[in-house]
This record gives C-alpha cells, structure tokens and sequence, in this order.
C-alpha cells in the first residue's frame, strides 16, 4: 500500500472505519430497543367517569375513543353505525375509526409501545396471535362488560344476550378476554336443487354418506371436493364427527392435551371414514393441490357434490355460483349409532373476535363501545348486510334470509345446546398445524388412521411437556 | 484548511452511517440479542433464555426438514441456472454456422430470456400455481394434448415432485438474468482466442472448455453467491405456491417459511430470531466460502 501523503491530525482511511465502526456499534445501544417499553404508569388514568343505570360502565363522557375494525368481507360500516350510536350518547368524544386490513402489522408495533388503540377488531390473516396476546398479558378483562345491562334490553346482562358457546371462545383460563361477534358453523355444503332433481336426500349417518357417494359417483358427479391447499378445511368435519362419537368428554380430552387424546375411538373411528371416502375414490381426483378458491369454484360449477366449509361460505361464493344454485348447509353424519350426540350436533365457534386491550387509554369506552356493537340493534344491522349470523341470539328474528344463512340459522336451532368447539387451534397454533399436516397426508392415504393419532398424539404430547409454552384448560 | 476537511468528511459520511447504524446494524444487533430470549412480539418485555431457542433448533423435526430442502435447492439451482444460463450464452455466441457466430435471432432470445426477471417473485409464483394445477393447469393440459395422460401429476401435492416443482420455478425466474450475465462476459472475450481454438481445430465443446468457461469463471463465482442466497431463501415462491404452505407435509419447508411462521403465526419472535441469526450465518459462510474459492486462480488476459 502506498503511505499516505498526508500526516498528522489529517484522516487515514483505517482512523475512518474505526470511527465508523465505532459509531455503528454504539448507536444501537444508546437508540431506543424493541423491548424498552415502559409500562409503569396506568395509561387509563384520568379517563373514567362516575358509574350510573345509564352509564354502567363509567364512561368519561369527552374522552377520546379510538377503534381499530378489520375491513374484511363484512366491511366496517356496521362498526362506524355503532360509533355513531355512541356518539350520540356521549357527545363529546371524539372517536377515531381505522378500517385497515393488516391488524397485526398496524398493531404490533404499539402494542409493544403500549400505546394501543381501545378496542381492536382481532381477525384476518394476519391478526395477532390471541394465545400471544393473552399471555404477555396485553388483554383487559371484559366481566364488567358482561355483566352489566344489555344496550336495547336494560332488563337482561350482556352475557345473557348472547349465543350459547360465545362467553367460552372468549375465556382463557376462566377470565372473559375476547367478545366474538360473528357466529360460525361448521358443516357440509351442497345445492338443493341439485339433490332434490336427482332425488337424493342429504345423509344423516356416514354409511348413508357412503352410499350416497356411491350413487353420486355413478351420476358422473365427484362426490367430494376440499380446499386441499389449506388441509384445516377437511379437518372440520372430521374432528367434527370425533366430537359427535366421543361428546364433549373427547373435546376437552384434547384441548387439555391428555395423555392418549388422540387415540380415542371417535377420533380414529372419525380418521377411518376419511381414510375410506378417499380410498374409494368419492373425493375428485385433483383436490388436494386446490386453493380454497379453486375447490370451492369446482364446487359451484357443480364438479363435486359435497364441500367442508363454514358458515362464510355463502358470501365468499356471491359472484361466482348460478343464481339457482341455493347452497344449503347440513351437519356432519354421525360415525355410529351410538354416538354420545345427536347427527344434528354442530361444530360452531364465533369469530371476529373483539378485544380492549389491557394498556388503552379508555378502557370504560372501549366496553361501552363494545355493549353498543353487541346490542341486538347493531347485530340486526349487521346480519342484513353481511349475510352472517351475528353473535347475538335472535339478531335474525324476522328476517327474510338468503338460502344458505337460512340453512345456517335452521342447523343452529336444531342442534340446540348441542354445539361444540375444538379450542386447541386458538390455543396451541402449533399443534393445529401439526394436525394439518396430518390430515393432508391422511386423506392422500400416505397413511392410515392409525399413524394418523400416533402422529398427532406426539405433535401433543411433545407440547404437553414443553414448559416454555402457556398451558389453557377447559 | 485542516478542520475544513474533517468537517466536510464528517458531513458527507454521517448522514449515511447513521441511516445505516439505524436501520441496518441496529436490527442486527436487536436479532442477535432477541434470539436469546423468548420475546412474544406483542409486549414490551423479554426474558433472558440463553441458548435455550438453538438447543431448540436441534429438535425441531419442520427446521430439519426447512434445513434439507434449502441444502438441496443450495446445490440444485444454481448448479442448474448457471449450466442452462452458459449453454444458453454460448449458444447466442457460437451456436451458429461454423462456431463465430451466434444461432439465427439470438439478439430477440436474449430478450425473451429476460422477461422473467421483469415480473416479481410473488406473480411467478402465482402464474406457476395456475401452471402446475392438476385439472385446469397448462403443464397437465399440454401432456394431456399430447396423449401422455400418463404423465400427468398434482405437481404440487405429490411429496417427491413439490420441492422439485419449486425448484424448477425459481430457475425459471433467474436463468435470464444469468444468460445476459454470461453474454456480456463472453462479448468481452477476445474475438482471435475463438478463432485461434477454431484454427487449432477445437470443436464447440472443447472451444467452450478450454476458451469460454476459464475467461468466464468469475462471473460464474459471483453467479454462485446470488444463487446461493437466493437458494436458502426461496420465502416468497413457497409461501404463495405450495399446499399448507410448506408442504405436502414439510416437503417444500424453508428456513425463512418457519421463521415467518414461529414469529407472526405463533408469537414466538426470540424463536424465530434464532432462526434468523441461523440462516445469516449459513448464508455469510456460504459468501465466503465461494468468493475465496474464486480468489484462486485469475486468468488474465495478456
């Protein structure tokens, strides 16, 4: 190298990079870090007021309220029509309405500050983890909320207004953390102008489903398709006929990630029917490479018989089926005779699932914002437009309903207090994934039922014993 | 006169450091240190575990199976690219009649080449999910018409055909980048060596080992590392086009899939650093590895 012609004080290309490697070293320490939060003032403080009959939740009438609504497939002007009711009541408060689509992304980040907004719409695909939020504790309690008067029947608490199952999606370790405000069920879906012409009667049991396929087949029809891309969807109605043979018994079984869950005799009887539907060839040659979208067009086209899909199906469907399809929803067919419930059992769950967070600004507004929505005014609003069942018992009363949310509302009233839900997906996304995975590989017959539960059984076992992740029981 | 100096050095360098201090060391750093702990992401603290989240690496069967199919695009892509990407290069060079010139339109093919590289990762991949359909995709349709039925395949849900299928894409997407790569290096031969080996009575096969692949080996080094890179990355073409994604079953799992998964589907944002730091020490060994590789032999032209 040539020696520098200058000396002295004058900068040496070394005497710059160290400079600078020093300064990139030293930077990042003084800058603020991801985990520097500072949480400990009580950033609610100064935003109550007094508790009233009106105002049961002490809302500070001026404090400012600020909601963060997932603008999915159902939009957000149900959620600003509640603003304005709660404007209307409290004149004063100015409320900031964000309608976005990427909640996690927008959130994570003030989430992390402790600067977040006062109630959060928690849905879509990239929502934040619930299981995540709840154990970092980032969650407030929603008891007084559901105890006190319901906004339109002053008579009755929030709790009671409510559809069975919805306070309990919304538990984690008995606290209420999240209020959910759709309704979803999960069935199988076909055209009923398509069986009625062809003389076919939907299947209340899986042999009369075998048989069925049997005929359907021979019409020239696949009698089933799936969203094979996204595996979950074929799991629904095969944990769904598990629950049916084994009853709630085998539900909490494996959402408390028993010993041997899996290897209960409703799930591998449930994993058997499966095995055989695509062992005989009753599932269309090509599903298990479809997206959701895909499967589901074949469907409308009326390539397949049947579908696994929830309740949204009707909506996502607008557009692409003939008008005189009229979808219908029936219920999973029980396994056997003497399965614990009855063939008009449901796997239902809601969803859109609506939060305050723990480090608000105006945690009283937030619930009192949230009683508004959940009132059986706003949930009626909200039914005629989203074509979804809201959370809210009898929010459709009177209503002319389409095909499929009217065989929708028909399966939640059969089933009556017979509807479960599998919790293990919100609570431990890994074992839901290992479950997919299982399921994918199940239905393709690269393995039997058998390895089927063994496989899961170790996917659950190995979370059993993992200390580092936050145990829920039901 | 001194201190002018410094101050203008001063002024021109620390704009960009602390841009980069900020947005590049620091995350850096923060990822280092997160990987030792078990931050969720949502909330503004994190404990210490130590090495807990790489002991937890061994054992993670997905990451094993993520670690096995980079391994393997790690050797596959670029090996493929580059040998497509010189065959393509010399062909548009020597290909023609007698060995000087290129084959006929070789000026348009070099352009067709390129149009890959024109759209985005995330539209190839959404073009070759409609291509690899098993009912309605073009690859199925075109075997169809051709009476190999029997050939057909759920390209992406068959376990030993997924890795394959998206591998098979993302040469795809980069072999024109290469083939514009390697041309300007060959137009940078000297003319008289071709014709030197053609009077010597070199065949195209002996001129390409002897002549084209010796005077063209350092962009095939640096070839090497882009494609290497992007081998261990590969997020955005698994993410959009594969079943699960990641699957048939972990069949097309990569690091960066497990990573996005573990930090914003499972909370797990110290887990998920671990893989992070992982993957950035594998990819620098990686650069290194080749650039001193090709630090060896230089040829100069005389």
């Amino acid at each position: 190298m040539n020696p520098s012609p200058l000396s002295g004080p004058y900068p040496t290309r070394r005497t710059v990079l160290r400079a600078a490697a020093t300064a990139g070293v030293a930077l990042p320490l003084l800058s603020a870090c991801v985990t520097g939060g500072d949480d400990d003032q009580d950033p609610a403080a100064g935003n109550t007021g007094a508790k009233s009959a009106d105002n049961p939740l002490g809302v500070k009438a001026d404090a400012p309220l600020e909601v963060v609504i997932f603008k999915g497939g159902y939009g957000d002007e149900y959620a600003r029509q509640a603003e304005t009711l709660y404007a209307q009541r409290y004149a004063g408060a100015k409320i900031d309405h964000q309608g976005i689509q990427k909640i996690g992304e927008a959130l994570q980040p003030r989430f992390v500050a402790n600067t977040p907004p006062d109630v959060v719409d928690n849905t879509g695909a990239s929502r934040l983890d619930i299981a995540t939020l709840v154990s970092a504790r980032q969650v407030s309690d929603l008891s007084q909320l559901l105890d006190a008067p319901a906004y339109d029947d002053p008579g009755r608490t929030v709790r009671d207004t409510l559809l069975p199952g919805v306070v309990d999606d919304g538990t984690f370790d008995t606290v209420p953390l999240t209020l959910n405000f759709t309704y979803t069920v999960w069935g199988l879906w076909y055209s009923r102008p398509l069986f009625a012409g062809k003389g076919w009667t939907y299947p209340k049991s899986w042999d009369e489903m075998l048989a069925l396929c049997a005929t359907i087949k021979a019409a020239g029809i696949a009698p089933w398709t799936y969203q094979g891309k996204y595996p979950e969807y074929i799991n629904d109605p095969l944990l769904g006929m598990a629950a049916k043979t084994g009853g709630p018994t085998l539900v909490k079984a494996v959402d408390n990630l028993e010993p041997n869950a899996w290897k209960a005799p409703g799930l591998l009887g449930a994993a058997e029917a499966f095995a055989e539907l695509a062992g005989k060839g009753y599932i269309m040659s090509g599903s298990e490479a479809l997206s959701h979208t895909e499967a589901q067009a074949a469907w409308s086209q009326g390539k397949a018989a049947f579908i696994p899909c929830g309740s949204w199906l009707e909506s996502e469907q607008k557009g692409v089926t003939a008008p005189n399809f009229d979808m219908v929803m029936g219920p999973v067919p029980s396994r056997t005779s003497a399965d614990t419930l009855k063939h008009t059992a449901l796997q239902a769950a809601s969803s859109e699932s609506f939060l305050v967070p723990a480090k608000a600004k105006n945690p009283a507004g937030g619930m009192e914002y949230l009683r508004i929505l959940f009132s059986k005014q706003s949930a009626k609003a909200f039914a005629q437009t989203a074509g979804t069942l809201p959370a809210v018992a009898g929010a459709t009363d009177g209503l002319t309903l389409s095909s499929g949310l009217g065989s929708v509302r028909d399966a939640v009233q059969a089933a009556g207090t017979e509807t479960f839900t599998y919790r293990f997906r919100t609570w431990y996304a890994p074992l839901a994934k290992a479950v997919d995975d299982a399921t994918g590989e199940l239905v393709n017959r690269r393995i039997t039922a058998a390895q089927w539960s063994e496989r899961i059984q170790k996917a659950a076992d190995a979370l059993a014993k993992d200390s580092t992740v936050k145990k829920y029981t039901r | 006169m001194r201190h002018g100096r410094w101050r203008f050095l001063a002024g021109a360098l620390v704009p960009a450091l602390v841009l980069h201090a900020v947005f590049v060391l620091s995350p850096y750093a923060q990822a280092f240190y997160l990987s030792l702990t078990d931050w969720t992401g949502v909330a503004g603290e994190a404990h210490f575990v130590g090495a807990g989240n790489y002991v937890r690496l061994g054992n993670d069967s997905l990451f094993l199976h993520a670690v096995r199919n980079n391994a393997v695009m790690l050797v596959v892509v670029p090996l493929v690219t580059i040998g497509i990407g010189l065959f393509l290069a010399s062909m548009m060079h020597l290909g023609g009649r007698g060995g000087r010139r290129g084959i006929a339109g070789s000026g348009a093919y070099q352009i067709v080449y390129f149009f890959p590289q024109l759209l985005s990762l995330v539209v190839i991949a959404v073009l070759w999910g409609f291509v690899y359909n098993p009912n309605t995709g073009l690859l199925n349709g075109a075997l169809r018409s051709l009476g190999l039925d029997g050939l057909t395949r759920s390209w992406l849900a068959s376990p030993s055909l997924a890795l394959i299928a998206v591998m098979a894409v993302l040469v795809w997407s980069s072999v024109g980048f290469y083939v514009v790569l390697f041309s300007a290096a060959i137009d940078s031969i000297p003319r008289e060596l071709f014709e030197a080996a053609l009077l010597d009575g070199a065949g195209g096969w002996a001129t390409f080992r002897t002549v084209t692949f010796p005077l063209v080996r350092e962009n095939v080094h640096v070839a090497f590392v882009y494609l290497g890179i992007a081998a261990l990355d590969a997020f955005a073409v698994v993410q959009v086009m594969t079943v699960g994604p990641g699957g048939p079953d972990g069949a097309t799992e990569v690091i960066g899939l497990s990573l996005y998964r573990n930090a914003f589907q499972y909370g797990k944002f110290g887990y998920a650093s671990a893989m992070g730091v992982a993957l950035f020490f594998a990819t620098l060994t990686l650069a290194v590895l080749a650039l001193r590789s090709g630090r060896k032999e230089r040829l100069e032209l005389a």
